[in-house]
């Protein structure tokens, strides 16, 4: 049988049903159904996940100071995002401005995390979907060596011995049997498509990686005070400048700022000599692999970031874009306003939760989170073993997030085609100089390889822009200016009795937005609508299917019981869920069961 | 085992305190930290679920001490020293999420690199509850706290670092808006902020504190 959707595509669900079902308990689970036909070609997908949003139960009736603390243990990895978020809804909410050296720092600790995250997810969580550690064992180190000096001549390590010592030392690892980390791989699958000498390069740069991630969160510990979990701050950063003073406990001085500028070149010069260049090549031997493009084509969102002055976010003034692409349009791009009731709307028709009526949308400052648990008369097993979906009825623990009505695909690849679309010069720059030395149309960005690009991409680009503002955060100190914060309202006598307010961040995984009420100097009500929750959307009311579910859409899967294309686009968002996965026969039952890094 | 005794030490407490029990090891390093006078070269810290935001200071010490709240299939509230190659078994089943990398993946990580501490403590506690998210320790996980610290500093003089009574001075912990009284004394009521949500998630006990 087959549906058309609204948004444009056509599913079919008589082929064989394969369950994809990762768990976890902290993001929520996520699981992935599709059904594939005779081919192996996708035909129908459905994402569904809880996102259990916890908040609201958590924060409500707390002091709205403390709440970036209670969000930054939300995940292991945005802690510092969501903290961004946080601090700037209250600051909205209750009027504060912040000083041009906290709005400095707090974008060099936004665009660090950033960067830290993209090589993180790239090295980490990513290229096993392209990379075969394994494979590596196999390579001639020498080869590996010219490899390296052709893909990137200006890194300096690209010797055979090199190679060679790496290699022996993966050896070690592999046959002590701590396989660990590269364990649950299909590593003979036919969808892998390197060279050992590529993959034995691109596995010597995952430790490289492992290397300059720990360096990288220095930032963090010199601004937030303490990493992990640095702090934060309503009304600016909590760290006070003496540039004179020598050792001072806590307070940022010039050798302090002199390491922060070390880490940034550090940054720049990976992403130009290891990380951009890494995804050329690896990218060079998946070209005929352009699957997975979904909605960024059609439907893109962000919020943009990057405040290049103080309480100013106007379009214009931020560095990464802000704005909407609907219907395919490219060459419109709508302003984005989260206050705006018609614009940002949740949904709940296939989502586990009731607003009471059917169709109805509602703002997060009205969010409702209403539990009902049911079942389509179509699924399959138990509410507690559930074996088939069914998305005619409710399927996930997500609601569907919408912006005017449409699914929208959020992240950096949504980021850099409203960029592209509005002329953002570097956004373009970058984009059509890689395009020419892969030798690629602009379609091609519009794919899993397209959205692992625009995260390297970006990074690069992050790295620059964190240059920008140290050297603007340096010369306003040496102008005199050391204010950090600005606690002029920060006694809640000062507060009016009721007061709204929105915080808005580029999250590495996409557009993040926090909405508060605080009543009475306490906190009312708190709704995160995450990334995740976005890329990871049910279908809605009118049919339209998620970022996730359309871009699974008609890939062409080698081994339907190795997941390795579905595991790839998905990663290729780099998902905040943990992933267990069990892949089912038709019947319902289990033949592998897979942990998803 | 290495002949010699370690020159520095890491105490980590991990753990998503948000998930109730799931903050044993976070609430044992606050507890410590308050309890005893710890040397300069013994670093005590609230690793959260930093995952790989916790490689450098695993590979700066010799000797590393674990604080966590750990499925060992035993009676709820039962408290389990395991040491060196015991550990990694037991701690790749508290995976979290994509990106909280497991703990015995950063372990396993640092291995890779060769820069894994020499000796590995881990004093884990079987949680009685974690599925009520915002939520606390239960009481019979509470009531480890103080029998996980004696076991810590009986391994810490083992290691040729007596411990005393006092309190130590560290940023290494929690904010205090987070840390144990204000965060179960702030809860909200239940009838004030839903805590029910999918039955796999939240079973009946979790929904009422017991």
């Amino acid at each position: 049988m087959t549906t058309q959707t609204p948004n444009g595509y056509t599913l079919d669900t008589s082929g064989k049903r394969i369950v994809v079902d990762p768990v976890t308990r902290i993001e929520g689970h996520m699981r992935c159904e599709v059904n594939v036909n005779d081919e192996g070609i996708i035909t129908n997908a459905v994402s569904t996940g809880t996102m259990w949003r916890g908040l609201e139960v958590i924060l409500k009736g707390r002091d709205p100071r403390d709440a970036w603390a209670f969000t930054e243990r939300i995940c292991g990895v945005c802690t510092g995002t969501h903290a961004l978020t946080s601090v700037r809804a209250v600051e909205d909410a209750l009027g504060i401005s912040i000083p041009d050296n906290a709005n400095s720092i707090r974008n060099i600790m936004q665009l660090n995390l950033q960067i830290h995250d993209h090589i993180v997810h790239f090295y980490h969580l990513h290229a096993l979907d392209w990379v075969n550690p394994v494979n590596a064992l196999r390579a001639d180190p020498k080869a590996t060596s010219e490899l390296q000096q052709a893909v990137s001549p200006s890194h300096p390590l690209s010797s055979p011995g090199y190679f060679r010592d790496v290699q022996n030392r993966l050896k070690k690892f592999v046959e002590s049997g701590q396989l660990g980390l590269f364990k649950n791989g299909y590593w003979d699958n036919p969808a892998y498509l390197l060279p050992p000498e590529a993959d034995l390069m691109a596995t010597t740069h995952y430790l490289e990686a492992l290397d300059l991630q720990k360096e990288i969160v220095k930032v963090h510990t010199i601004f937030g005070g303490k990493n992990p979990h640095p702090n934060w701050l309503v009304g600016g950063v909590p760290c006070p400048i003496n540039v004179d003073g020598v050792g001072a406990v806590g307070a940022i001085n010039m050798e302090r700022l002199n390491l922060v500028s070390s880490i940034i070149d550090k940054c720049i010069e990976f992403n130009r000599n290891v990380y951009l260049p890494d995804v050329v090549a690896i990218g060079g031997f998946y070209k005929n692999w352009l699957y997975g493009g979904g909605l960024s084509s059609k439907a893109c969102l962000a919020y943009g970031d990057i405040p290049e002055n103080p309480n100013d976010f106007s379009a214009e003034q931020l560095h990464l874009p802000r704005g909407a692409i609907i219907n395919g349009n490219l060459n419109e791009v709508h302003d984005v306003d989260p206050r705006d009731p018609e614009q940002v709307q949740e949904f709940v028709d296939h989502s586990w939760y009731t607003y009471g009526e059917p169709g109805k949308g509602l703002h997060p400052w009205d969010g409702v989170t209403e539990p009902k648990f049911e079942l389509g008369p179509n699924a399959k097993g138990t509410k507690t073993n559930i074996q088939e979906l069914d998305e005619a009825a409710k399927y996930s623990w997500i609601k569907a997030p919408r912006w005017r009505g449409n699914a929208m695909e959020v992240g950096p690849l949504a980021r850099y085609v409203v960029g592209y679309a509005k002329g953002h010069e570097d956004i373009k720059n970058q984009v059509d100089g890689l395009l020419r030395t892969m030798n690629l149309p602009v379609s091609a960005l519009f794919s899993t390889l397209g959205r692992t690009a625009a995260r390297a991409l970006e990074s690069e680009y992050c790295g620059r822009l964190q240059k920008h503002f140290f050297d603007k955060l340096v010369q306003n100190i040496k102008n005199g200016d050391s204010s950090t914060a600005n606690v002029e309202k920060w006694d809640p006598s000062t507060w009016p009795k009721e007061a709204k307010g929105v915080g808005m961040t580029e999250a590495p995984r996409g557009a993040l937005g926090h909405w508060i009420r605080i009543k009475d100097g306490r906190i009312e009500n708190y709704q995160c609508v995450v990334p995740t929750t976005w890329n990871g959307s049910p279908r809605d009311a009118a049919g339209n299917i998620g970022a996730f579910e359309a871009s699974l859409m008609n890939t062409k899967m080698e081994r339907p019981e190795e997941p390795v294309e579905i595991l790839r686009t998905l990663h290729s968002f780099d998902p905040c869920l943990a992933c267990s996965t069990h892949v089912m026969s038709p019947d319902g039952q289990e033949l592998t069961t897979v942990k998803v890094r | 085992m290495p002949a010699s005794q370690p020159e520095k030490v890491l105490i980590l407490g991990i753990g998503n305190v948000l998930w109730a029990d799931e903050g044993f090891g976070v609430r044992c390093v606050e507890t410590m930290a308050q309890s005893h006078a710890l040397p300069e070269d013994v670093r005590i810290m609230d690793g959260g679920t930093q995952g790989l935001y916790l490689l450098p200071f695993l590979e700066e010490t010799d000797a590393l001490l674990v604080f966590d709240a750990i499925d060992f299939g035993l009676e709820p509230g039962t408290l389990r020293v395991l040491r060196d190659d015991e550990v990694p078994a037991f701690m790749g089943a508290k995976k979290m999420s994509l990106h909280q990398t497991g703990f015995q993946d950063v372990l396993a990580t640092a291995a890779l690199l060769g820069r894994a501490p020499e000796r590995l403590t881990l004093i884990g506690c079987q949680p009685v509850e974690l599925e009520d998210y915002g939520g606390g320790l239960r009481p019979a996980v509470a009531a480890q706290i103080a029998p996980a610290i004696d076991y810590a500093v009986a391994e810490l003089t083992h290691w040729g670092f007596p411990i005393v009574a006092g309190s130590t001075e560290t940023g290494d912990l929690a904010d205090s808006s987070i840390r144990r009284d204000a965060y179960e004394g702030g809860r909200p009521a239940a009838h004030e902020a839903c805590r029910t949500g999918d039955e796999r998630f939240f079973p009946t006990s979790a929904k009422e504190p017991a």
